[in-house]
C-alpha cells in the first residue's frame, strides 16, 4: 500500500517561544536516499527526532513504513535505525558490549546478538577495537560504532543525523560508501547535512529547510540548476595575467568572470566540458596556474539563491515574527523559481 | 523491496517477560559500567568502611566509653544508612544517560518505556547487596557480632533497600529536571548529609539539644537505623518499623508520580 517509506506532513514543533518547525513536509520513496539540507538551527534534527518517535510534533502527522509515529510508535521503532548527535553509544562499554546490548534489547538470543555484533564490527573495521571501551575510540571510529549500533536490527529505514560532520574527507568518503551499500541492500536512508556536496553525492532527493520551513524540494540536479551549476576558479601563477585568464573564462562560459579574492577569477559554468576546454585554452595561451578548480555551489550559495540571504544571517531565531513576513515572501519566490 | 522491507515487525512476545529481559540487559550494562569505573562505586563501598574505622577507633572511646560497645551500636546504623543513601546514584546515572544521548538510543528501540528505569533499579539492588557484604565483612573483622539471627539481619537489609527504593524516586525526579549530572549529585548531597548526621546513627538522641532531638525523632534515617539496630541486636521494633514504613509510603506517594511524570516527558 505504502508508496513512501517516510512521509511527514505539516510538522510543527515549538520549544518555548521558538518555533523549531513550522509546517515541514518530507517524503522519501523506499530504497532511496533523502537528504535534509539546511544550516544549523534550521530544524533538521527536530524533524528527525519526530520521525524517530523521540519527540512528538505539536501538529501534523508522520508515518514510517506506513506506521504512524505516534499511534504505532513501537512498530516504527522496530522499523528504524537512528544514528546521530542525539543517539549515542555508551562510552564506558566496549564496542562489543554496546553492540551486544542493542542486540539483546532487540530480542536476539545471546548467541545471535554476539554474532550480529561481530559481523557489524567487522564490516565497520572495528574488530580490533571491539574489546576497548568506546571512549578510547577516535571520532571516526565512534561515528562508525554509532552507525553499526543502529544497524543491529536490520532496519529498513535509517536516519543519519549529520553523519559526517567533523570527519576528515577520507572518513567522509568511507561513510558515503556505507550509505550507498545500505541503500543498495534495499534500505531507505534519510540523512541530514549541512553540505550540498554530501547531498549531491548521495541523495536521490533533497529537501532544503530553513527556520523550520521547507524552502525547496528537488533532485540534487534540479537544485543545482536553480542555483546555477558549478563554479570554475582559476588562479594564474603570474598575477599580471589575471585579466587574460578572466577574458578566457568568459569566452568558455559565456558569463562574466568575477574575482572572489585577490589574484583569482571565477565564473559559473553549466556544462561538463568547460573544465577541459579551459585547460586546453590556458595551455594554448601559455598561462600557468596555481589553482584550477571546478566546484559545486556551496550550501551558502544555494541559500543565497533560494532565500536571498546568507545561511549565517539568522535574524533573531527566537523571534518568529521578525522573520516570518520576509520568510513567506522568500519562500514563494523560491517556489516560483523552482517551478520554472 | 517495497513492502517486504517493512515486514520485520516486532515479534509479539509476552510483554512482562520482555520487560524483565530488557531491564535485566540494561541492569547488566549498568553494572558493567560500574565495574569499568570502580571509582564510581568507591563512595558507597569505601565510605561505610571509612566511617566504621573512623568513628569506632577515633570517636568510639569518647562517645561510648568502649570501642567494641560502640561498634555494636554503630554498624547496624551505618549499614542501613549507606544502603539508603546509595539511592542518590540512580538520578545521577539517568541524567548522565540523557545528557550523553545514550537514553535516546534506547528510546529509539522497540523496548518498553519503563525498561531503562527498571533496569537502573535492578542494578541498584545488586549494588546494595555489595555494600551490605563489604560493610558486614569489615564489621565482623573488627569484632561486630549479630545478636539475633540471620533472618532478622536480612530483614534489616531488606527494609533498608525498600527505603532506598522510596528515596530513589526523589533522585529520579532530580535526575529528570536537573541540567547536569553534577547538579543532581550536589542536590542529593544537600538532602542526604543533614539526614545522615542529623540522626541517631552515630550518637544517642538523648545526648542532643532539644531542638535537634525534635528533628532527629522524625528523621527517617533515625528510624531506619533504629530498626536495623533492633533487628541485628534485639530490641523494640514496632515503633521504628511504623515510622520507616510511614516514610516509605509518604516518599513514594509524593515522588513516584512526580518522577514518573518527569520521566514520561523525557521518554
Amino acid at each position: 500500500m505504502t508508496t513512501y517509506a517516510i512521509e511527514a506532513e505539516g510538522l510543527q514543533k515549538s520549544f518555548g517561544d521558538t518555533k523549531a518547525l513550522n509546517g515541514v513536509d518530507l517524503f522519501a520513496k523506499p530504497g532511496t536516499v533523502h537528504a535534509v539540507l539546511g544550516p544549523n538551527g534550521a530544524g533538521k534534527t527536530t524533524s528527525v527526532r519526530i520521525l524517530a518517535t523521540l519527540i512528538k510534533a505539536d501538529a501534523g502527522h508522520a508515518r514510517i513504513g506506513g506506521y504512524d509515529v505516534v499511534k504505532q510508535a513501537e512498530r516504527v521503532r522496530a522499523t528504524i535505525g537512528l544514528t546521530g548527535q542525539y543517539a549515542s553509544v555508551d562510552e564506558d562499554l566496549t564496542g562489543m558490549e554496546n553492540m551486544e546490548l542493542i542486540g539483546r534489547l532487540l530480542d536476539l538470543s545471546k548467541r545471535d546478538a554476539r554474532a550480529r555484533a561481530a559481523e557489524l564490527l567487522e564490516w565497520f573495521d572495528l574488530s580490533e577495537a571491539a574489546r576497548r571501551p568506546a571512549k578510547t575510540y577516535s571520532g571516526g571510529m565512534r561515528r562508525r560504532l554509532d552507525l553499526a549500533a543502529s544497524l543491529v536490527g536490520r532496519p529498513s529505514v535509517i536516519f543519519l543525523d549529520e553523519p559526517t560532520t567533523g570527519l576528515d574527507p577520507a572518513k567522509r568518503e568511507d561513510m558515503w560508501g556505507v550509505v550507498r551499500q545500505l541503500v543498495g541492500e534495499g534500505s531507505t536512508v534519510m540523512l541530514t547535512t549541512q553540505y550540498l556536496e554530501e547531498a549531491d553525492a548521495l541523495a536521490d532527493e533533497v529537501t532544503v529547510i530553513d527556520r523550520g520551513r521547507v524552502i525547496a524540494n528537488d533532485t540534487p540536479l534540479g537544485l543545482k540548476r536553480v542555483v546555477g551549476g558549478q563554479t570554475l576558479t582559476v588562479q594564474p601563477s603570474d598575477p599580471a595575467r589575471l585579466a587574460e585568464a578572466a577574458a578566457l573564462l568568459q569566452q568558455v562560459s559565456g558569463s562574466k568572470a568575477e574575482s572572489p579574492r585577490q589574484g583569482v577569477v571565477a565564473v559559473p559554468v553549466k556544462n561538463d566540458s568547460a573544465l577541459t576546454e579551459t585547460v586546453a585554452r590556458l595551455h594554448a595561451a601559455g598561462i600557468g596556474v596555481h589553482e584550477l578548480s571546478l566546484h559545486l555551489p556551496s550550501l551558502d550559495e544555494v541559500f543565497f539563491s533560494l532565500v536571498g540571504r546568507r545561511a549565517g544571517d539568522d535574524a533573531a531565531p527566537g523571534d518568529p515574527k521578525a522573520g516570518s513576513l520576509q520568510q513567506t515572501a522568500d519562500a514563494e519566490e523560491a517556489d516560483a523559481r523552482l517551478t520554472v | 523491496m517495497t513492502t517486504a522491507t517493512f515486514a520485520n515487525a516486532p515479534t509479539t512476545g509476552a510483554k512482562p517477560f520482555k520487560l524483565i529481559r530488557h531491564s535485566a540487559a540494561l541492569a547488566k550494562r549498568s553494572l558493567l559500567k560500574t565495574m569499568r569505573t570502580p571509582e564510581a562505586l568507591l563512595d558507597v563501598t569505601l565510605q561505610p568502611v571509612i566511617f566504621l574505622l573512623l568513628f569506632t577507633y577515633v570517636f568510639g572511646g569518647a562517645i561510648a566509653g568502649s570501642q567494641s560497645v560502640y561498634l555494636q551500636y554503630l554498624l547496624p546504623g551505618i549499614l542501613a544508612q549507606t544502603i539508603a543513601m546509595s539511592a542518590t546514584a540512580i538520578g545521577v546515572n539517568l541524567n548522565t544517560d540523557i545528557s550523553k544521548g545514550v537514553f535516546d538510543r534506547f528510546r529509539s528501540l522497540p523496548i518498553a518505556r519503563s525498561a531503562p528505569l527498571v533496569g537502573a533499579v535492578l542494578a541498584d539492588f545488586v549494588r546494595y547487596a555489595l555494600v551490605a557484604v563489604i560493610t558486614l565483612s569489615v564489621g565482623y573483622a573488627m569484632g561486630f557480632r549479630i545478636h539475633t539471627d540471620p533472618l532478622q539481619a536480612a530483614a534489616a537489609m531488606v527494609m533498608a533497600a525498600t527505603f532506598a527504593l522510596a528515596l530513589s524516586w526523589v533522585s529520579v525526579c532530580l535526575g529528570m529536571i536537573a541540567r547536569t549530572p553534577g547538579s543532581v549529585q550536589g542536590m542529593m548531597i544537600l538532602l542526604v548529609l543533614p539526614l545522615s548526621f542529623g540522626s541517631n546513627t552515630f550518637v544517642q538522641t538523648s545526648t542532643l539539644p532539644g531542638w535537634l532531638q525534635a528533628f532527629v525523632n522524625v528523621n527517617p534515617i533515625t528510624h531506619l537505623a533504629g530498626l536495623s539496630r533492633s533487628l541485628f541486636l534485639g530490641g523494640p521494633v514496632t515503633s521504628h518499623l511504623l515510622w520507616t514504613w510511614g516514610w516509605i509510603i509518604g516518599l513514594t506517594a509524593v515522588f513516584m508520580p512526580l518522577a514518573l511524570r518527569a520521566y514520561g516527558r523525557k521518554v
